[in-house]
């Protein structure tokens, strides 16, 4: 199979922008499941509303678009109904960690077996470029055209915090990372975040002038680091690559089926 | 040692929108974007078939088709 | 044979129809008064193989069990007044999406916070008008436990036919009220099995194409047919659009698909109307007491008869007003400022006929408030 087996070409070229990250995480993530070898019929891919929403019409998977910030909670419902799914959830930053945060943090505590992708670019497009959730102090958006006063947080922290099993973060420029990470995200047993700093050339590159698609890239490929390299010691400000968390923890949907078990033992 | 070798840039003029992460980040400058704003392979000879043109492109848009053939 | 006999609340009841009716999936969120269902599931469920889980909110909740239907599942949840405010969105979605679910509003006073263990029946227009844009929509109640349990099955069997979301509007006094159950042998009453596609894998599999009878045939996430479900206006495909035929025939069919089968759709019961000049028509708890008077007032030689809805959506317009054409008088009784009330006016011919017994002060409203407005009717004071 290649990249183009997994797609609905009917529907391309796509609504994104020319330049959106979006894309490279959706190039990367169809390369993840080709290596992998998942069959189409096997994998629910949920999303919620915004621009990154829009990657499960793009694909041939069962492909549930629901509400936005919800997406986790209607794949929960997928998961725990029919466990043998691969269940991937793609989300933007706002989606995931706004309207969706509380979904977000009690995911990532229940420990359902998923695949949580973070697209973050900082900023509602598809409302047209008001700041999100991490956009980040100073920032320019159409809602702080003075400069943003709001706090961002770190989505790795959070996720680790909320006690996620796998935690990872890459970038659209490092689309092989995004690659290998996603493959290890899905073969993980638990719930897995994968946050991918993706640009959106058309509102925050253009409001906070940092050039091109071409340039916004090039400034991850400069900002970031992979973990616990002597570059981030050397420059704290650096932004780390990789994966933070990775271990086993009891996995709810096998867990309820010990529950099953147990409540029919007693039930005879 | 069979090493893979360039056949052919396939590129979908359709689906290219010409944002040109392609064109600046190939290490042999072997992409450019024409007159219409879309990427050609202007100089394929030079092409190590890397693939992060194919990789990173996102609009799934161009495809870096390679042959083995044989060393010497 | 006593087996199947029980001493039990209404929330007891309800659980006992919607496992009759085949319920594999609950999600839900604590709140009184309808946390005895998500309890008592949470032990039952998995005896049965099926699943239960408690979401981090209400929203989740019906979230998850649309998800959960998505698979195959028969899926519910159940919640009570702030509760179904926040599910409004996951219901417009299931409306939009035509995914089969029950949401089970346990009535309390409201609004907001309002008497969290008192009854009340002020959610009726929520439950039509609750989420955003024009749809239409299923919700059916009961007054006592016999009759939960049946049209639990009901909504579940609604639910599947027309490929909706169904709301059941029980209340306080029904949930939390203990009395006899008695659950029907299996196959006493029909269950309505998930209408699922013939149409093999490979070949192109239409989930918004209605059939000739209105019905959609499903295909469960995990088959063999791979589409888009979504809540934008959407395709056959699923896939979303703005066109504006699409568009047209799709809010067309929310709507219709409801709406014109309203006679198959409706259930209610009727007491003493062949001669009765005054007519009560209740509904929930408070049809128990409207019950109450009627019998005791036939007794008495008043020609009183009474009407009981178990649909309250979509209101059952053309039997209101064949049954009450011939009655001086009508009497809706129920626990809120008047919603159903203002249905009945419009239904009936002469609307000034039209009068409301309620109770507004979170107590039960009783056989002597709706005496008393009778009184009232009969010009013999207040």
């Amino acid at each position: 199979m290649a990249v183009k087996d997994y797609i609905r070409e009917r529907f391309f070229p796509h609504m994104w922008c020319a330049g959106c990250g979006h894309g490279t995480v959706l190039n990367g993530m169809l390369q993840a499941i080709e290596a992998l070898g998942l069959s189409k019929n096997e994998i629910v891919m949920v999303s919620g509303i915004g621009c990154s929403s829009r990657i499960s019409g793009y694909v041939d998977f069962h492909t549930l678009h629901t509400i936005h910030g919800r997406a986790l909670a209607f794949a929960t419902g997928v998961k725990m109904s029919l466990p043998k799914l691969n269940v991937i959830v793609p989300m933007g930053d706002g989606d995931a960690l706004s309207i969706g945060g509380n979904h977000f943090i009690h995911a990532a505590r229940r420990n359902l077996d998923m695949t949580a992708l973070v697209m973050n670019n900082r900023i509602y497009g598809m409302t047209g470029g008001q700041f999100s959730p991490l956009s980040g102090l100073g920032v320019i958006a159409t809602t702080a055209p003075y400069s943003n006063i709001d706090h961002d947080f770190d989505v790795v922290e959070m996720a680790t915090a909320a006690g996620a099993t796998f935690v990872a973060r890459t970038t659209s420029y490092h689309v092989r990372q995004i690659k290998e990470i996603i493959k290890k995200a899905i073969l993980h047993k638990g719930f897995s975040v994968v946050e991918i700093l993706s640009q959106c050339p058309t509102y925050f590159g253009r409001k906070n002038k940092l050039g091109s698609a071409v340039d916004m890239m090039a400034a991850m490929k400069e900002n970031t680091t992979p973990i616990g390299s002597k570059a981030k010691k050397e420059n704290p400000d650096l932004i780390e690559r990789g994966i933070f968390v990775q271990k086993d923890l009891p996995v709810y949907n096998e867990e309820y089926d010990k529950i099953i078990k147990r409540a029919q033992a007693a039930g005879k | 040692m069979a090493r893979p070798t360039l056949k052919e840039h396939v590129i979908n003029r359709e689906w290219c929108k010409g944002c040109g992460i392609c064109v600046y980040f190939c290490p042999r400058d072997v992409l450019e974007l024409d007159g219409d704003d879309k990427v050609v392979a202007v100089r394929p000879k030079d092409c190590i078939c890397c693939m992060m043109c194919e990789q990173r492109c996102p609009d799934l848009a161009i495809e870096v088709i390679t042959e083995r053939k044989e060393d010497g | 044979m006593q087996d199947n006999v029980r001493f039990i609340q209404g929330n007891e009841a309800c659980m006992e129809g919607a496992l009759y009716a085949g319920l594999n999936f609950f999600a839900g969120y604590p709140i009184t008064p309808s946390s005895e269902i998500a309890e008592n599931l949470s032990f039952r469920l998995p005896r049965l193989g099926g699943k239960f889980i408690q979401m981090e909110d209400e929203i989740a909740s019906i979230c998850a069990i649309i998800g959960a239907s998505l698979t195959g599942s028969k899926a519910m949840t159940a919640t009570s007044g702030p509760g179904f405010s926040l599910m409004q969105e996951g219901l417009g979605y299931a409306v939009m999406a035509e995914i089969p679910c029950v949401i089970v509003n346990v009535m309390r006073g409201g609004p907001s916070t309002g008497l969290p263990t008192s009854g009340g029946q002020g959610d009726v227009m929520q439950a039509r008008w609750g989420t955003h844009g024009d749809h239409s929509i299923i919700a059916v109640t009961a007054s006592n436990h016999q009759d939960v349990f049946k049209m639990t099955v009901e909504a579940f069997n609604l639910a599947e036919t027309y490929r909706t979301p169904v709301i059941l509007l029980l209340d306080e006094t029904i949930g939390h009220m203990r009395e006899r159950l008695e659950i029907p042998e299996p196959g006493e009453i029909q269950v309505v099995q998930r209408l699922r596609t013939s149409v093999q894998g490979g070949v192109d599999y239409h989930p918004y194409l209605p059939r000739e009878d209105g019905r959609l045939p499903m295909s469960d996430f995990g088959g063999v047919h791979r589409y888009n479900v979504t809540g934008l206006y959407h395709d056959m495909w699923g896939f979303p659009t703005s066109s504006p035929e699409i568009v047209h025939g799709l809010i067309r069919h929310l709507v219709d698909k409801i709406e014109n089968n309203v006679g198959d759709i409706v259930r209610y019961k009727e007491f003493y109307l062949d001669d009765a000049d005054t007519i009560l028509i209740s509904y929930g708890s408070a049809a128990r007491s409207a019950r109450h008077v009627v019998k005791s007032l036939r007794a008495r030689n008043i020609r009183l008869g009474m009407i009981e809805l178990q649909t309250l959506w979509p209101f059952p317009y053309d039997m209101i007003r064949e049954k009450c054409k011939n009655a001086d008088h009508i009497v809706v009784v129920e626990m809120n400022i008047g919603q159903v009330v203002r249905m009945v006016k419009r239904a009936v011919d002469a609307p000034d006929r039209v009068v409301l017994a309620n109770r507004i002060d979170g107590r039960f409203i009783s056989d002597k408030d709706i005496k008393g407005i009778l009184r009232v009717i009969q010009g013999k004071g207040v």
